[in-house]
C-alpha cells in the first residue's frame, strides 16, 4: 500500500487547488467561455508552461529508472483525427453547461455535494454507452 | 504577512494555482511513469463494476493495473473536503464586473455559495441537467481518450498534435454551449 502514497498526496494537492483555484465553480467557467476574466486562462497557460519546462528536464532522464523501477518515458497518444475533435467537442459542451470537467467532479463530491455524484453517475452511464458505441463510431 | 491558516482558507491566485497544477504532469512521470489524467477512472470505476448482464470489449482489462489513477482521484476527493469543507473560504468568489452584469441579466444571483443553487440544488429538472452534462462529458472524455487535465494540460505541454485537436474541439463545444445553451435551459 505504501507503493500508493505518492498519489493519495498528490490527487489531495491537486484536489485542494481545484477547489482554492475557484476551477470547480460553475461561475469561473461562465466567465472564462465569455472571456470575462484572466483568471482561468492564466491557470491554464501557466499549468502548461511549468509542465513543459518539468517534462523537457524529466527527457534528460528517458529510460532511467522511476522512483517505482518503471523506466521514464514521456507518454504518447493514440494516433487519430477524428475522436479527438469530436469527442472533445462533446465534452465541451456538458463543461460549458454544468461548469465541472472531471477532475473538479471528483473535488466536489469529496465536499460533500450530491450534484457531483449525480454528474459522476451520468459520467458513468456516457462511459458505458462509449464503450457499447466504441466500434460503430468514426 | 499572512498566517498558514490564513493562506489554506483563502482563494489562491492563477499564477499559484496554474504551476502546482503543471508540476502534477513531471512529478507522476518520475513517480512510477504516469500519465497525469482525470478522465481514464471513469473507465477503472465501470471496469471495477464490470457490467456482467452486457459484455463491453472496453471494460475487460484488469483494472488492478491502474490502481494508482483510482488513488490519485480518491487524494483529489480528499482534497475537495480539505479545501471545501475543513478549510472552506467563507467569502463569496469574486467575479469580474462583467460576468456579474451578465449573470444579474441572466436572473442568476451573484455567488453566495461555491455553484450556484439555480443548478445545483436538487430538483427534477436539475437533476435531468445534471446527468445529462455528465453524460455529455462522460462519453465525450472517452471518446477523445482525455479531459482537460490529459490533453490540455498533458498532452500541450508534451507537444501532441491529437491533444491540440481536442483542445480545439473542448473549447468550440464550451463557447457555444455558455453562450448558447445555458440561456435557453434556464441557467
Amino acid at each position: 500500500m505504501k507503493k500508493y502514497l505518492p498519489y493519495l498526496v498528490l490527487g489531495n494537492l491537486f484536489g485542494y487547488v481545484l477547489i482554492k483555484s475557484e476551477v470547480a465553480s460553475w461561475y469561473r467557467i461562465q466567465e472564462m467561455f465569455h472571456f470575462q476574466n484572466f483568471h482561468m486562462f492564466g491557470i491554464i497557460i501557466s499549468a502548461i508552461i511549468t509542465a513543459f519546462i518539468g517534462v523537457t528536464i524529466l527527457k534528460r532522464f528517458t529510460g532511467k529508472a522511476s522512483l517505482e523501477g518503471t523506466s521514464i518515458c514521456i507518454p504518447e497518444k493514440k494516433p487519430g483525427r477524428t475522436n479527438y475533435p469530436l469527442g472533445g467537442f462533446i465534452f465541451g459542451i456538458g463543461w460549458g453547461i454544468i461548469g465541472l470537467c472531471p477532475g473538479p467532479i471528483f473535488a466536489l463530491m469529496g465536499t460533500g455535494s450530491i450534484s457531483a455524484v449525480l454528474l459522476l453517475i451520468g459520467s458513468l452511464l456516457g462511459t458505458l454507452v462509449y464503450g457499447m458505441s466504441k466500434e460503430r463510431l468514426p | 504577512m499572512p498566517t498558514l491558516y490564513e493562506m489554506l482558507v483563502s482563494p489562491w491566485p492563477w499564477y499559484v494555482s496554474g504551476p502546482i497544477i503543471g508540476l502534477m504532469v513531471p512529478l507522476l512521470i518520475l513517480i512510477g511513469n504516469r500519465s497525469f489524467g482525470i478522465s481514464q477512472n471513469l473507465e477503472h470505476i465501470c471496469a471495477m463494476a464490470k457490467p456482467s448482464v452486457i459484455s463491453i470489449k472496453l471494460f475487460n482489462y484488469d483494472w488492478r493495473t491502474s490502481r494508482w489513477s483510482i488513488v490519485f482521484a480518491v487524494g483529489v476527493m480528499l482534497g475537495g473536503l480539505l479545501a471545501g469543507v475543513i478549510f472552506a473560504n467563507p467569502e463569496p468568489i469574486q467575479l469580474s464586473q462583467a460576468t456579474l452584469d451578465m449573470l444579474a441579466q441572466r436572473n442568476i444571483a451573484a455567488p453566495s455559495q461555491f455553484n450556484p443553487p439555480e443548478i445545483f440544488t436538487l430538483n427534477f429538472q436539475n437533476s435531468i441537467l445534471l446527468l445529462t452534462s455528465g453524460l455529455l462529458i462522460g462519453f465525450g472524455t472517452r471518446y477523445a481518450a482525455g479531459c482537460t487535465s490529459g490533453h490540455a494540460i498533458t498532452g500541450i505541454s508534451t507537444l501532441q498534435i491529437q491533444s491540440v485537436y481536442a483542445v480545439i474541439g473542448i473549447f468550440a463545444g464550451g463557447l457555444i454551449a455558455a453562450n448558447y445553451i445555458t440561456p435557453i435551459v434556464g441557467v
